[in-house]
């Protein structure tokens, strides 16, 4: 089939050209790998799997939430857990990739073709930070308040305040729960399908061993 | 234990309910609510480098 594949004349559009390569860049055994190299069993390389798993309690819990309603979160019991879950793992989240991101900068993760995946991963730390900015924003209780009022003068002075208003309770709760969302998962897919295709990158140490270029 | 008890409790570590502290050096300001999670983070980061990691078992 494979051979089938490679001989056969390669089609025009968009949907063949892409098949080809993820076929190439993706194959199943990257895509899904059932070993590691030996120098990924550190703690420092547990840090992306628990950003990942802190992300989808982050987004579980928050579809909870948007299905329920305010009301629901500000008033019963069960309500208040799946609030305080949310800002938990939101916390735990940024912990946990700022480790992640320190351990990565002092290994140059960059190295090895892997430019790429060091920046999505950037971006995804500053798509985070800003829904978790308007998640703070839309608490509803004195801090959103001061977050807000403080977050304003910051966001006048670079010029983007008449776009991005962070006392416009509306455009931040929907930002929050309609843009972000949309944009943390794409780049975070990104990151993690570049991750897969380059490999986790090896100790400096051991770069010239793993056969790794810097 | 159950309900304000409890609350009290949990709460009793950590007590939220006032004006929040702040720390200065200089022209920076830093809450500690802030420096504690920084504090976190850099205390993970070395456990991470310098603890031993658990060896699986081999699977031939």
């Amino acid at each position: 089939m494979t051979e089938q594949l490679v001989r056969t004349r390669p089609t025009g559009g968009w949907t063949g050209s892409l098949r080809r390569g993820m076929e190439r860049n993706l194959p199943p055994a990257k895509l899904l790998p059932d070993e590691q190299p030996s120098y990924v069993a550190s703690w420092i390389y547990v840090f992306g799997v628990l950003t990942l798993t802190a992300l989808l309690v982050v987004v579980g819990s928050g579809i909870v939430l948007s299905v329920r309603g305010p009301d629901w979160w500000h008033t019963s019991a069960v309500g208040h857990y799946f609030n305080s879950v949310h800002l938990w793992s939101v916390e735990l989240l940024m912990v946990f990739m700022s480790v992640h991101l320190i351990g990565k900068f002092f290994m140059a993760a960059w190295r090895g073709r892997r430019a790429l995946t060091w920046i999505t991963g950037a971006v995804s730390f500053i798509a985070c930070a800003t829904t978790a900015l308007t998640g703070y924003l839309i608490q509803q209780n004195f801090d959103a308040q001061w977050i807000s009022t403080q977050a304003k003068d910051g966001l006048n002075a670079i010029g983007v305040g008449a776009y991005f208003n962070v006392m416009d309770f509306g455009q931040m709760m929907l930002w929050h729960v309609a843009l972000f969302p949309i944009v943390v998962a794409l780049v975070v897919l990104l990151h993690i399908l570049l991750v897969r295709r380059r490999g986790v990158v090896p100790p400096i140490a051991r770069a010239g061993a793993a056969g790794d270029r810097s | 234990m159950t309900g304000a008890p409890l609350a009290a409790a949990v709460a009793a570590p950590v007590n939220l309910n006032g004006p929040g502290h702040y720390v200065g050096w200089g022209i920076f300001h830093f809450s500690v609510a802030n420096v504690v999670m920084v504090a976190v983070i850099v205390l993970a980061l070395i456990a991470a480098l310098l603890l031993p990691f658990p060896k699986g078992r081999d699977r031939g």
